[in-house]
């Protein structure tokens, strides 16, 4: 029994991925590509450590380029106190941990908007029957339009309204971060409105008998009671985001993950397949750490510890 | 303990309920009239319209006709001054037993009490019915009796005017039951609130009250019976049990319910338990029971019979 469950927890996993290496290494190099075979693990493990000695050079460089700066502004102020002094920015390329970085923030503020309108209006219309009726056509329009759809019509309004001679946010980090919410938004607000309508009439007799204001209602009874299904909506809405934001980031050449795959696609190196592969682990490895951490909010959110989460 | 007649007043209540097969007449012309301080239990059969009744005074349920009066004002809506004791505790599962009770407490006495006021009028009723000890644990960490306590001490906690209790101990094995029905009837020798509880139970209905209001068969049921109780308070179970009018009212009870309104196939097999409806199985319990003279605990002398069977 234990042991069955040790294998289970433990050995199984291990031999999944051990397995899946070894179909992949003796697979790759039998395809021809025309950039070269396809790379095995051992191969795009080596791109990776490139990566991260791209990114050290990158990063000592923009230190010394502020270093050098600094000493030329201290030796302008020592010949004359008087002298105007700037610390121009470092515009050095991004690398790869830039790139994950911009596109963390993008899907963030994307899902994060996405879950401020969700919620509110998964709740008014879980509240109110005629609500739903109103919203429910829309939903059932909406939800199943492809991020590609969207994006072209985002980047028309946007550039439409969002205009100026110096621009706080890159536009294409908006039009990314637009798209991403619109396609999140569904799982949020669908889940929302059903776990709100379906709280227990015992509870809301209950309300009823202690004449409850509906703010009171709100904050005592709906949103405890709506909290896991709230939850599994989030959660579904942030696996979307991030699958939403690869494909946004690729067209919108907002500087994140697309971009990279689709910059490396292009350049067409012999290194670009290895570098696109390591791009693909990355990113499923932070989806999976994604969710995790909205496991970890859930349980930290939830008042119902024992319920199973997975 | 009638200090003041007409305190509540149900008058020709009917209610329909729309069905797809067309309206459904619930309740037909219910009339009843209530003391304050009265104990009044209500008993029938499953699915005549118990629930509905008390529904109706809560406010939860509109009457289709006639109404319910409660000191002279129409009750149209649902409020903290007729509390309710729900058949499933009702508890909010996010809350410990404490903050429960709050929550009570703080609507019904904002801007009245003060902070440390409301703290201690918590703590009164917690300890009222036993349940100041857990105070701080949350309904799934409480056995099914504590959650039906808490329920109590939430509804008292409410000062009603009216406690409305549907089958409270319904749920509750028989101990728990005793115990918790000696702790009403106490509660309520002190305080003095006027409660109407709907039971299964028919020495559970003898015990607690003042009058056993027996309903008739839906559809279309109402008031087919109703039944003085003139046992002297305060009551004990045990020396009650040879007493001749507890007797009385015990076979008037069960006379009513198993052969003016009985049902068939109940009257025919009433030891026949089955291990997924608790609710009939208690109700049956109390049916065989009344063969025995001495019906105290009753449903453990029912339930001890059963145990060679079921294993
Ligand atoms: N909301 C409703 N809509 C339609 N019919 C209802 C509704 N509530 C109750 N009824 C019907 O009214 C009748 C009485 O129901 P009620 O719940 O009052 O019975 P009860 O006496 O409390 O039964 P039990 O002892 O099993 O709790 C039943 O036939 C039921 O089907
Ligand atoms: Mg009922």
């Amino acid at each position: 029994m234990d042991t069955k469950h040790n294998f289970q927890t433990y050995i199984a996993p291990l031999l999944g991925i051990l397995v899946f290496l070894v179909i992949w290494q003796i697979g790759a190099p039998r395809i021809q590509t025309s950039l070269g075979a396809v790379p095995g693990p051992v191969q795009v493990a080596g791109q990776f450590g490139q990566l991260v000695n791209e990114h050290w050079t990158e990063r000592t460089k923009a230190k010394e380029f502020y270093q050098r700066q600094e000493e030329r502004n201290a030796q302008k102020l020592a010949e004359d106190p008087q002298a105007e002094v700037k610390i121009r920015p470092y515009t050095g390329r991004k690398t790869f941990f830039d790139q994950i970085l911009t596109s963390l923030v993008t899907v963030m503020v994307g899902f994060i908007l996405a879950a401020l309108i969700a919620i509110p209006l998964g709740i008014a219309a879980g509240l109110s029957p005629t609500i739903y009726a109103a919203l429910n056509p829309l939903i059932q329009l909406f939800k199943p339009v492809s991020p590609l759809a969207w994006l072209p019509i985002v980047t028309m309004i946007v550039s439409a309204v969002y205009s100026g001679n110096d621009p706080m946010l890159d536009k294409s980090f908006i039009n990314s971060a637009i798209t991403v919410l619109l396609c999140c938004l569904w799982p949020t607000l669908i889940n929302t409105t059903v776990g709100v309508a379906n709280i227990s009439p015992d509870l809301q007799n209950v309300s009823k008998v202690l004449r409850l204001n509906r703010w009171t209602y709100i904050r005592k009874i709906v949103l405890p009671s709506a909290i896991p299904m709230i939850f599994t909506g989030l959660r579904l809405s942030l696996g979307i985001a991030w699958m939403v934001l690869i494909a946004a980031e690729m067209l919108a050449q907002n500087p994140g993950l697309g971009k990279f795959v689709w910059d490396e696609f292009q350049n067409g190196s012999s290194d670009s397949l290895g570098r696109i592969m390591v791009a693909v682990l990355v990113i499923g490895l932070i989806g999976f750490a994604l969710d995790r951490g909205m496991l970890m909010l859930q349980r930290k959110v939830s008042w119902d510890k024992s319920a199973a989460l997975r | 303990m009638t200090q003041e007649k007409e305190h509540l007043i149900l008058s020709q209540v009917s209610i329909d309920f729309p069905t797809p097969q067309g309206s459904f007449r619930a309740l037909n012309k219910v009339n009843l009239k209530i003391s304050k301080g009265e104990f009044v239990s209500i008993i029938g059969h499953s699915g005549c319209g118990k629930s509905t009744v008390l529904n109706i005074v809560a406010g939860l349920y509109q009457a289709t006709e006639g109404g319910v009066i409660l000191d002279g004002r129409e009750v149209n809506q649902p409020g903290p001054e007729r509390a309710v004791v729900f058949q499933n505790h009702s508890l909010l599962p996010w809350l410990s037993a404490y903050e429960n009770v709050e929550l009570a407490v703080k609507q019904v006495f904002r801007g009245k009490k003060s902070r440390a006021e409301m703290k201690d009028w918590i703590m009164h009723n917690l300890k009222l019915v036993h349940m100041d000890h857990a105070m701080h644990k949350r309904p799934a960490e409480i056995s099914g009796g504590m959650k039906q306590r808490v329920g109590i001490a939430r509804a008292l906690a409410m000062e009603p005017q009216v406690l409305l209790l549907d089958e409270p101990f319904g749920a509750l094995d028989a101990l728990t039951r005793a115990h918790l029905q000696d702790s009403m009837m106490e509660i309520q020798a002190n305080l003095g609130n006027t409660v109407i509880m709907i039971t299964h139970d028919v020495d559970e209905a003898v015990l607690l009250s003042d009058r056993i209001v027996m309903m008739s068969n839906g559809p279309a049921a109402t008031v087919g019976e109703i039944l003085e109780v003139k046992l002297p308070r305060p009551r004990n179970r045990v020396a009650m049990a040879e007493d001749p009018e507890y007797i009385r009212c015990r076979q008037a009870v069960l006379r009513f319910l198993y052969e003016r309104h009985g049902r068939a196939e109940k009257a025919e097999q009433p030891t026949v338990v089955t291990a997924e409806t608790p609710a009939s199985s208690a109700t049956e319990s109390s049916v065989a029971a009344s063969e025995e003279p001495a019906a105290v605990g009753a449903a453990v002398i029912e339930m001890k019979k059963k145990q060679p069977k079921a294993a």
